[in-house]
């Protein structure tokens, strides 16, 4: 409830906010995949209810078929981060530039999730959310160099 | 190849349908005989009525183990869970272990065994009678589980084990697997592969592990289904439960131990 | 009629001087809880075998007091003992502070505490812990309750005696429930027993007795406030028939447990070859907590002498945790039989005594256990009337 109450009042005051001002709020990395239906900001707003409503459906019941998957969460919103070692990958929720971090750290909201869960996906997770990704090398190099062109692309 | 995790479609709508075909699985199930059959065999075979997703009603997934055929210098399944599943055990006393080989010796005529040792998906599981949360739980198709967004690290379940199948996680975990979250501070065990079972593969890493080696010592199936190979075999050749005196009736059995 | 007359205690150096003492351990304690929060129980000596270690040995023996406690006040009220009356109100302020203080260990060394709030909304009825939270929150209102039909005024005696008579009860079944915690734990040989139960009563009858004894001699040394004797010497009998009713007990529950051929590997571990466990049973809980208490508190000396009263509720106290530690600890250290009749090996302590080497952090949590509950008793103790005045003597 205080989760909801507070990134309700940060869509708010994005929405509401005068266009000078918008350098005080954070720039939400943009994303892969198709866009959500039902738009950003009840995405925005929603989020932890749904999170909480489909995980429940996939630990209790095995129903693994639900819109508010967390992989969906981590493959679509990745932000690539300065490469590590020989192989790209995003950043993980330990970076600022983590899509999740970027709003939680403005309102100041843990993330839970990640104390148990993958904060960067794998090249199988990748092509399972984004079937036109393969789940090999090529595969992920293709997902990286996308990520890569998007972040670069003007807002 | 497996059924998608995830679609991407319109949240609101597909998740009431998503609710609604949970609620016909129930009905269907209530109706006897006839059903059981028709949720018996492989996801593939199908039809258009039945939901593609969620657990199938009526199973009890289980393992049948034959100690004979176990080799005591093999580990094979150990490190197919281990790695299908993203844990790892160095040999500290804090590491986990979701399946470990034992070695048996038999104290009155010294011939030795070997076996491996996992939850045992019981039908009435001490650990979930002893959760103070309910977050270890038994799903409807007989797989034990902890559900982690609802364990505070009691530990108590571990206390209630007679399989020592549970583990705790006593440091911050990161690199974790997708199919598999696990983090510090709560408890953990082996889930029978139940992100395979979801998606139909009809096996777990360490029974196929266990094929792989040519030991097939390992066979995974659904008791309740007496189509299946599992059952046959059980309904066949003798089998023991582990600690049976406790009357739990193991989803595991064993043979020549 | 009860005519004592009660007062608060005064600000005296010595009270800001114990004040500091616990309030550091209570402190430190609050350090421990944070850094084994951040790095995780890793940097404790429990371990995938050894579920629960030292912090439990602590919590439980609160816990276990706390319900013993109370029992001061029950003798008043319900059994209608006079010299007992004056100290009721104490009774009931150290049984909640004991409580408070043994739950609070418990649910620090929880894996994470911050999702205790998970234990009140979802929740699992088949669990003893699950039914615990009820039986201890409704001991702390019950006992609440029962503190005020003795301190208000013009409330009838009857409520008193309702009051006390609920109160009594349900610590029974409160301890019941402590104990089931193991007694009904199949899986372990060394418990699945249902003496742990009336064990478990018999014990907090002992250990409150004995923290009560101590709290008053803390009491009288940091106010003008005394221990009257001829109390004192009804309570110092009273304890030495609850510590011989603890050692009946565990004999029953040892000589049932050898009687089965099944048990008979724990027991030699507990009681001839465990090493540690084997020291702390006879040398701690049956001779420091047992046999040598017993001696003195039904020798003459007894009662003229405070210093031996006090020295015997000390090592009933010494006692009480060496049991509690055999009973946790050692229970959790014999290998589980699930192979019977074969030995095991296996990479996961199958078939070999479990090791744990508590650290200090686990005693430092627990000790600010022990501060907290003394800390809460004594500011109970400021803000309520809760000690007689010596003046009505």
């Amino acid at each position: 409830m205080k989760n909801l109450l507070t990134s309700l009042l940060a869509v708010l005051a994005l929405a509401i906010a005068p266009a000078h001002a918008q350098e005080l709020f954070p720039s939400i990395p943009k994303a892969l995949g198709e866009p959500h239906p039902e738009g950003n900001e009840y995405w925005r707003i929603n989020h932890p209810a749904l999170l909480a409503h489909d995980r429940d459906l996939v630990v209790l019941e095995g129903i693994r078929d639900v819109d508010a998957s967390l992989v969906g969460c981590v493959v679509c919103h990745a932000v690539n981060g300065p490469d590590q070692g020989p192989v790209p990958m995003p950043v993980d929720a330990g970076s600022p530039d983590n899509s999740c971090q970027v709003c939680h750290q403005f309102v100041a909201i843990e993330i839970g999730c990640f104390v148990c869960h993958a904060s960067v996906p794998s090249k199988e997770d990748v092509a399972m959310i984004l079937p036109q990704y393969s789940a090999d090398d090529e595969g992920w190099r293709d997902y990286m160099e996308d990520l890569a062109a998007l972040q670069e692309a003007p807002q | 190849m497996t059924s998608p995790l995830h679609k991407e479609k319109g949240a609101e709508l597909s998740r009431r349908d998503i609710l609604k075909s949970g609620a016909a699985l129930a009905t269907v199930t209530l109706a006897p005989g006839v059903t059981l059959m028709a949720f018996g065999g492989k996801k593939a075979a199908a039809g258009e009525d039945m939901p593609a997703d969620g657990l199938k009603p009526g199973a009890r997934w289980g393992l049948l183990i034959d100690a004979a055929k176990c080799p005591e210098d093999c580990s094979a399944c150990v490190s197919a869970c281990s790695a299908e599943l993203g844990w790892e055990n160095n040999g500290l006393e804090t590491d986990p272990q979701w399946i470990r080989k034992v070695t048996l010796r038999d104290k009155e005529t010294g011939r030795t065994n070997s076996l491996p040792v996992m939850c045992q998906h019981c039908e009435s599981p001490p650990c979930v009678d002893v959760c103070p949360t309910g977050a270890s739980f038994k799903r409807e198709d007989g797989i034990v589980l902890v559900n982690r967004h609802t364990c505070i690290g009691c530990r108590y379940c571990m206390m209630a084990c007679p399989f020592k199948a549970r583990s705790f996680v006593f440091a911050p975990v990161s690199d974790q697997k997708s199919i598999a979250p696990r983090g510090i501070g709560t408890v953990e065990g082996c889930t029978l592969c139940v992100h395979k079972i979801d998606r139909g593969d009809g096996t777990t890493a360490c029974v196929e592990a266990c094929t792989a080696t040519g030991n097939n010592a390992m066979m995974f199936g659904d008791l309740n289904d007496p189509e299946s190979e599992i059952a046959i075999a059980v309904a066949t050749y003798a089998s023991v439960e582990l600690r049976a005196d406790l009357g739990l009736n193991l989803g595991v059995r064993y043979q020549n131990i | 009629m009860d005519r004592t007359s009660y007062r608060e205690l005064r600000f005296t150096p010595r009270f800001w001087g114990l004040v500091v003492i616990l309030g550091a351990f209570v402190a430190a304690a609050g350090g421990i809880v944070l850094y084994v929060e951040h790095y995780g129980h890793i940097v404790t000596g429990m371990n995938n075998q050894i579920v629960w270690g030292v912090p439990h040995v602590f919590a439980i023996f609160l816990i276990v007091a706390a319900s013993g406690a109370l029992n001061i006040s029950s003798i008043g009220t319900v059994f209608g003992k006079k010299d007992y009356k004056p100290v009721g109100r104490l009774s009931n302020l150290l049984a909640v502070a004991l409580l408070i203080g043994g739950l609070a260990v418990l649910v620090l060394d929880l894996g994470r505490p911050d999702r205790l709030v998970m234990a009140m909304y979802t929740y699992n009825f088949t669990s003893i812990f699950a039914w615990n939270i009820l039986l201890y929150s409704g001991f702390i209102g019950i006992v609440a309750l029962y503190l005020y039909t003795q301190m208000a005024r013009g409330v009838p005696e009857i409520a008193q005696k309702s009051a006390g008579m609920l109160a009594f009860v349900w610590r029974l079944a409160l301890t019941t429930g402590t104990g089931s915690i193991f007694g009904w734990l199949v899986a372990r040989q060394a418990y699945d027993a249902a003496i742990m139960a009336p064990l478990f009563i018999a014990m907090s009858f002992s250990f409150g007795m004995a923290v009560f004894m101590l709290v008053m001699f803390m009491t009288t040394g940091i106010s003008t406030r005394q221990f009257p004797v001829a109390l004192r010497t009804r309570q110092a009998r009273l304890l030495g028939i609850f510590v011989a009713v603890v050692l009946y007990f565990t004999a029953v529950q040892h000589l049932s447990a050898i009687y089965v051929a099944e048990h008979a590997g724990v027991e030699r571990f507990i009681l001839l070859e465990g090493g540690i466990y084997t020291l702390l049973f006879w040398g701690g809980q049956v001779l420091i907590g047992g046999i040598i208490p017993m001696i003195i508190l039904f020798s003459k000396q007894a009662a003229t002498s405070g210093r031996l009263v006090g020295l015997a509720a000390g090592m009933i106290v010494l006692g009480g945790f060496a049991q509690l530690y055999v009973i946790i600890i050692g229970g959790q250290a014999y290998p589980l039989e699930i192979f019977p009749g074969f030995e095991v090996s296996s990479s996961f302590s199958d078939g070999v005594i479990n090791a744990y080497t508590p650290t200090m952090l686990e005693f430092g949590l627990g000790i600010g256990g022990v501060a907290l509950a003394l800390l809460l008793a004594l500011g109970g103790m400021k803000i309520l009337r809760i000690m007689p005045d010596n003046a009505t003597e």
